[in-house]
Formats: C-alpha cells, sequence, structure tokens
C-alpha cells in the first residue's frame, strides 16, 4: 500500500516537518480574521454543496456523472484568490467548487445539475459543463486536456488585444499524458501568453495511479522541459495554495509568460457515482483524511485564536441556508419546452 | 462593355484565396491568420504567400506542429474577441484536431445554453488528384457535414473562393473551409465584385431539362466538363454546385430534382456514410414521387488513395466516368 505522502511520488510531500514549515507562512505572521473567514466560508460552501449533491444524486434528482471535489476545495479556494473577475477560469468536469468560487451561485449550479433551464447552462450541460460568461467562467470541459488549448486561445486574444487579463486552468494530473497539455505547453511558452496552470495532482487519473501513468512523476519537472516556469504545493493547505498562486500569477501578470503550477492533492470521494474504488485502499483515503483541508485550516485558526466554534457554527447556518435555498431552486425550478431542444446549436443572433 | 473588362481580369484560385484573406484582414484589425507554415513558407499551397511581410507575425502566425493546440487556440481566441482564421495544411492532419473541432467548437454554444459563440474559421485543403497518396488526398467535408454546431463551405469557384471566407468571418458560428486543393491552380474571370457572398444557398450552374447532377468542390469542374460533352450528344444536364454541405440547401435540391424527375450525385468522398447518400435520402424522403428513376452516385472508390496516377485516377470522379455513368443511366431510364 502506498503511504499518503509516498502517492505523488514527490519531494515536495516529504518530509512533512520541513515542507509544512516552508508552506505554512502565516505561523510568524497569522492572517487577518475577516480573510481567514473567507476562506473557510468558502470552502464549506464546497464541502457542503457537494454533500448535498451527492444527496440529491442518490434521490435520483440529479443524474449523469456527477463528480465530487470534496478534499480538494483548498486548491479551487486558494487559486481562486490570486486571480481579479476580469480573470478567465476554464476548468474540468469535476468543477461545481471553481464556479462557486469563481462567484456562481450555488443555485444556477444545482439547477443545472437538475436539469432545469434555470440552470447556468440551461440544462443542456449538467454537473460537467458549467458556464458563466459573464463571470468568464469557461466550464466544465469533459475532455481530458481538452480546456487547455481554449486556455492558450483565450490569453492569445487577451496577448493580441493588450488586455492585462490572464487565464487560469485547472486540469487534473492524468491530463498531462495527453497531447493537448504538451502542445499547450509549448505554444504557450513560444508565443508567451498569460495562463496559469494549475495541475490539481490528486494522484488517481480515474484509477490509475500516477506511477502507472507516467514516466517521469515530478510533475513540475515536464513543465519545465517546456520553458515554462514550475512549482509545486501543498494542495492540502489553503494558505500555502492561496500564497503559491498569488505569487504564480503576479509572475504571469508581470513577465507575461506563463505558469504552472502542481497542487498535491487527494480526492476523498469515489471518482464518479459509479466506482468501487477497487484502486486504492480505505487505510490509504483515511490517512489522506487525516488531511482534510478544511478541518486542518480550522485546526490552524483556532492555533492562532483567529476563529471559535460559534463562529464556524455561524458559517456552517449560512452555508447550510445557501444550499438549502440552491435545493429549493433546483426543484422549483421549470423544464425547458422540447419545442427548445435544437435552440442553441447556431447562434441566434448575429455577433458584433 | 463590363464584360470585356471582366476578361482583362484573370485570377487563380490561389490568388482569389489570399486576396480574400488580405480583404478580411485589413478590414478588421481581429481578423488573423495562423497555421502550420502560413507565414515564413508562404503557406503549404502558397495560398499565404506575402502576407507575413504585409502585416506582421503577430497576425500571420506560423504554428508549431500542433493541430490540436493552434485549433483550439482558435477557438479561445474566437471566444476571447478576435477572429481567427486557422489554416489546416490537409484535412488527413485536421483529424489530430477533431477533439477541438466537435466537443468544443461545434459543441460550446449549445453546452454552454446559449452563452458562448465560437465565430472561428478553419481553412484546410482537400481532395486527391495530385498523388499524394492515402494519408493527404481524402475529401472528408462530407464527414465533417455530419456534425451539428459547425457550417461547411465547399468553394469551388472564382466568386466563391474570394467571397465565401468574407461571409465565413462574419458568421457569429465555427465554419469550415474545404479548398479542393487541385483548385489552387485553376483560373477564372474576376467577378463584378468581391464582396461576401450567399453561404446559405446551393447554385444552378448550367440548366438542362434531362438530368440534373449535383456535386461540389474540384468534381463541378469536371461536371461542366461533361455536362459540355453531353450537349454535344443532345443531352442537356443541369448542374447544381452545393457550395454549402452543412446546412444542406434542399430547396434548390427539389427545385431541380422536380422540374427534371432525374438526379445524378457525384461525390469525391466515399460512398457509404456520404454527403451523397445524405442528399439521396434527403431526396427520396422529401421528392418521392417526383422521381422518375432511382438516384444515381458516382462516388471515389472505397480505398485509401492509391499513389499511381492510373489507380488514383481510377478511384476518383473523372469526365469520361460521370460521361459514362449519366449516359447509362439515361439509357435505362430516359
Amino acid at each position: 500500500m502506498a503511504s499518503a505522502d509516498s502517492l505523488h511520488n514527490h519531494k515536495l510531500m516529504k518530509p512533512k516537518s520541513t515542507q509544512e514549515k516552508q508552506n505554512r507562512a502565516p505561523e510568524k505572521k497569522p492572517i487577518n480574521q475577516k480573510h481567514a473567514r473567507h476562506l473557510l466560508h468558502q470552502m464549506l460552501r464546497i464541502r457542503r454543496f457537494e454533500e448535498r449533491s451527492a444527496e440529491m444524486y442518490t434521490k435520483l434528482k440529479i443524474r449523469g456523472f456527477l463528480h465530487l471535489y470534496i478534499g480538494e476545495e483548498a486548491v479551487a479556494v486558494g487559486v481562486t484568490e490570486a486571480l481579479t473577475s476580469e480573470d478567465a477560469v476554464i476548468a474540468t468536469y469535476r468543477e461545481h467548487g471553481h464556479a462557486l468560487a469563481k462567484g456562481m451561485s450555488a443555485d444556477a449550479i444545482m439547477a443545472e445539475m437538475y436539469g432545469k433551464q434555470e440552470g447556468c447552462s440551461r440544462g443542456r450541460g449538467g454537473s460537467m459543463h458549467l458556464f458563466d460568461a459573464s463571470l468568464r467562467f469557461y466550464g466544465g470541459n469533459a475532455i481530458v486536456g481538452g480546456g487547455l488549448p481554449v486556455a492558450a486561445g483565450l490569453a492569445l486574444s487577451d496577448k493580441m488585444q493588450q488586455r492585462k487579463r490572464l487565464t487560469c486552468c485547472f486540469f487534473g494530473e492524468g491530463a498531462m499524458a495527453e497531447g493537448e497539455f504538451h502542445e499547450t505547453m509549448n505554444l504557450c511558452a513560444l508565443w508567451q501568453l498569460p495562463v496559469l496552470f494549475v495541475c490539481e495532482n490528486n494522484a488517481y487519473a480515474m484509477g490509475t495511479a500516477l506511477k502507472l501513468s507516467e514516466s517521469v512523476v515530478d510533475l513540475a519537472e515536464k513543465a519545465k522541459g517546456y520553458g515554462v516556469q514550475a512549482s509545486s504545493v501543498d494542495g492540502m493547505d489553503v494558505l500555502a495554495v492561496e500564497k503559491a498562486a498569488t505569487q504564480a500569477a503576479q509572475f504571469v501578470r508581470k513577465r507575461h509568460q506563463p505558469y504552472f503550477l502542481e497542487c498535491q492533492t487527494y480526492r476523498f470521494r469515489a471518482h464518479s457515482m459509479f466506482d468501487a474504488e477497487l484502486y486504492r485502499t480505505k487505510t490509504e483515503v483515511a490517512t489522506w483524511k487525516k488531511k482534510d483541508p478544511i478541518s486542518m485550516f480550522i485546526r490552524h485558526l483556532k492555533d492562532h485564536k483567529l476563529i471559535t466554534d460559534k463562529m464556524i457554527g455561524e458559517l456552517e447556518d449560512k452555508v447550510a441556508e445557501e444550499v438549502q435555498a440552491a435545493v429549493d431552486f433546483a426543484e422549483q425550478g421549470t423544464l425547458e419546452p422540447v419545442e427548445d431542444l435544437t435552440r442553441f446549436v447556431y447562434s441566434e443572433t448575429r455577433s458584433s | 462593355m463590363i464584360e470585356t473588362q471582366q476578361e482583362q481580369r484573370q485570377i487563380t484560385y490561389r490568388e482569389a484565396m489570399r486576396s480574400a484573406i488580405r480583404k478580411a484582414m485589413l478590414e478588421d484589425e481581429r481578423v488573423f491568420l495562423m497555421g502550420e507554415d502560413v507565414g515564413h513558407y508562404g503557406g503549404c499551397f502558397a495560398v499565404s504567400q506575402g502576407l507575413l511581410k504585409e502585416f506582421g507575425s503577430e497576425r500571420i502566425r506560423d504554428t508549431p506542429l500542433s493541430e490540436s493546440a493552434f485549433v483550439g487556440a482558435g477557438i479561445g481566441a474566437a471566444m476571447g474577441g478576435m477572429l481567427p482564421i486557422v489554416e489546416i495544411m490537409t484535412v488527413n492532419f485536421s483529424l489530430l484536431a477533431l477533439d477541438q473541432i466537435l466537443n468544443n467548437a461545434a459543441t460550446l454554444l449549445h453546452m454552454s445554453g446559449g452563452q458562448l459563440n465560437v465565430p472561428l474559421v478553419i481553412r484546410m485543403a482537400t481532395g486527391g488528384g495530385k498523388q499524394l497518396a492515402a494519408q493527404h488526398s481524402h475529401s472528408l467535408e462530407g464527414w465533417y457535414a455530419h456534425i451539428p454546431g459547425i457550417k461547411v463551405l465547399t468553394p469551388a469557384t472564382i466568386p466563391d473562393a474570394l467571397g465565401m471566407l468574407g461571409a465565413a468571418l462574419r458568421d457569429p458560428d465555427p465554419v469550415l473551409i474545404f479548398e479542393n486543393a487541385t483548385l489552387y491552380n485553376h483560373s477564372g474571370i474576376f467577378p463584378e465584385n468581391d464582396d461576401p457572398v450567399d453561404i446559405s444557398q446551393a447554385k444552378v450552374m448550367r440548366q438542362g431539362k434531362d438530368l440534373t447532377i449535383a456535386t461540389y468542390g474540384a468534381s463541378l469542374h469536371k461536371v461542366m466538363e461533361a455536362s459540355s460533352q453531353l450537349a454535344d450528344e443532345d443531352i442537356e444536364t443541369e448542374v447544381i454546385d452545393l457550395r454549402v454541405l452543412r446546412p444542406l440547401d434542399d430547396a434548390t435540391l427539389m427545385a431541380s430534382l422536380r422540374k427534371n424527375h432525374r438526379m445524378m450525385i457525384v461525390d469525391e468522398g466515399w460512398r457509404s456514410g456520404s454527403i451523397s447518400a445524405e442528399i439521396s435520402a434527403r431526396l427520396t424522403e422529401q421528392a418521392f414521387y417526383d422521381l422518375d428513376a432511382p438516384i444515381e452516385r458516382l462516388c471515389s472508390a472505397e480505398v485509401p488513395m492509391p499513389y499511381a496516377k492510373h489507380l488514383e485516377d481510377a478511384a476518383l470522379p473523372q469526365v469520361e466516368s460521370i460521361v459514362k455513368t449519366a449516359k447509362s443511366f439515361l439509357k435505362q431510364y430516359g
């Protein structure tokens, strides 16, 4: 059995004590209370929203594929802190967390998964295809690696139009075996495109362990091979992710070049709702759960007296209210008339 | 007379495509061209020769040999407010970008509930006849016409080579333009103007009463030649240039069938599951009682394209085989 730390097969994860000292910057300089609560709030929103989504899946309200992000919340929350509202995000089929963090309403996401026309993609996308053009949230791409070239193009349009914004592209480590990863790294480095690539390394490409699919498991090294600046961070530590992503985003903005940030994380739940989890042991999962990004962050905040149980309770209540409202919204949503089936295959209005 | 002035201005299909790109780039600074060897090399088929010098490397972008990445980048750039023209060397290479074309370009608008349109134009060379063998010679445009969400254009004439690109760039959705490589040296008269042309209708290129032949791309010129030869034998054929394979212009096809009651389709694609099969099905569905004979099809032989000239010639529809097929068809059903 692989230990939690050896799964990613990477120097960053061991030894733990040294690494925690490196990335837990707030040891000396505690973060301000408001910001701490904001980060916790965001992670709790994702966690509780998804727990409820799983419940509604078992109640047959949500169908198709449902890929849960539980365990990986620190990545989406930490990275989004480094972005502005003008920055674009393109994510994978495991993107509820990124959509919530970028500002999409729980209502619109839940309604989408219910297949209702009040959903963010009018019920045409489902869990894997959340979109909000007004927030510059470009999906929801369910072809592994398929979002990377599009991210390069969004960044190219910004570069050609002399805009200052960046494009943040999330993908799993499984995507790094795809040709599109390699083509896109090369193109972005060659053309100096402002893309922040965030690799969410949860150690398994569906059920295939990293070491069974990659000849070189130090993922940052692969990006460096294309001349892309790269680093790795403990993806279970929201503060470490925020710090690393902020530095990475600054690099992209100042240097007008891509950056590759590997976030080492772990998926607590099954790959999707159809997964017997034969490829990993319960002990391994239990070991990783000790590094739960939310519990660890709460412990950290309590150590620094930045949060009380009462405050946590208040946050939980607020989140529960939001999630319940989303379920109510989705329940009350309406189905798009079948007559509209073939709408949006082609544009209904001409572009400017 | 206008006709005399036109006769003085001959232009090749290649020059017409280049002129269309140039015109689009001069008119709108959002337009740019990217693809393999479009810049320093001047384009694999010399379409973009001279454009790098005129517009610079920001707008005439040589790309790495990464079809998926640069087609995907075209999609992203289109969503980001640009109007990219992506050139893929040949239709066979476009298969390396099929993920981006089908799973993203054709799909994003619908999958996002109407939020994200992709005003992207992809141009590529297609077709056989240049002894380039089985990885550079196929005609897969009919295959692409299977996909909802994209439009498929097959310019065969000088006016369409000049005017389809501009129309495609004005379209809010992804448009694929298939340029048959044997047409680049084809020359013709510069039309009255080079404005964007209609990209929704087929066009009757020659009137006739005995038989309608529908075709597109390089086969159009073979069919026109065959029609002249048939006319010498008092067989009057009507020729339709399909021009647009998706969406198909059913009305023009049905109108001609209702007039002539006999239809033949010449298609450089493989017969099985081809655009000619689709047209035949539509004619049968929509105008069954107007048919005086089964629909005749002349397609490429179902083989990977061979190199040897005599074999390649035999694999493709030719003037001779078109004449022969039309005559035997009319002999049986005329």
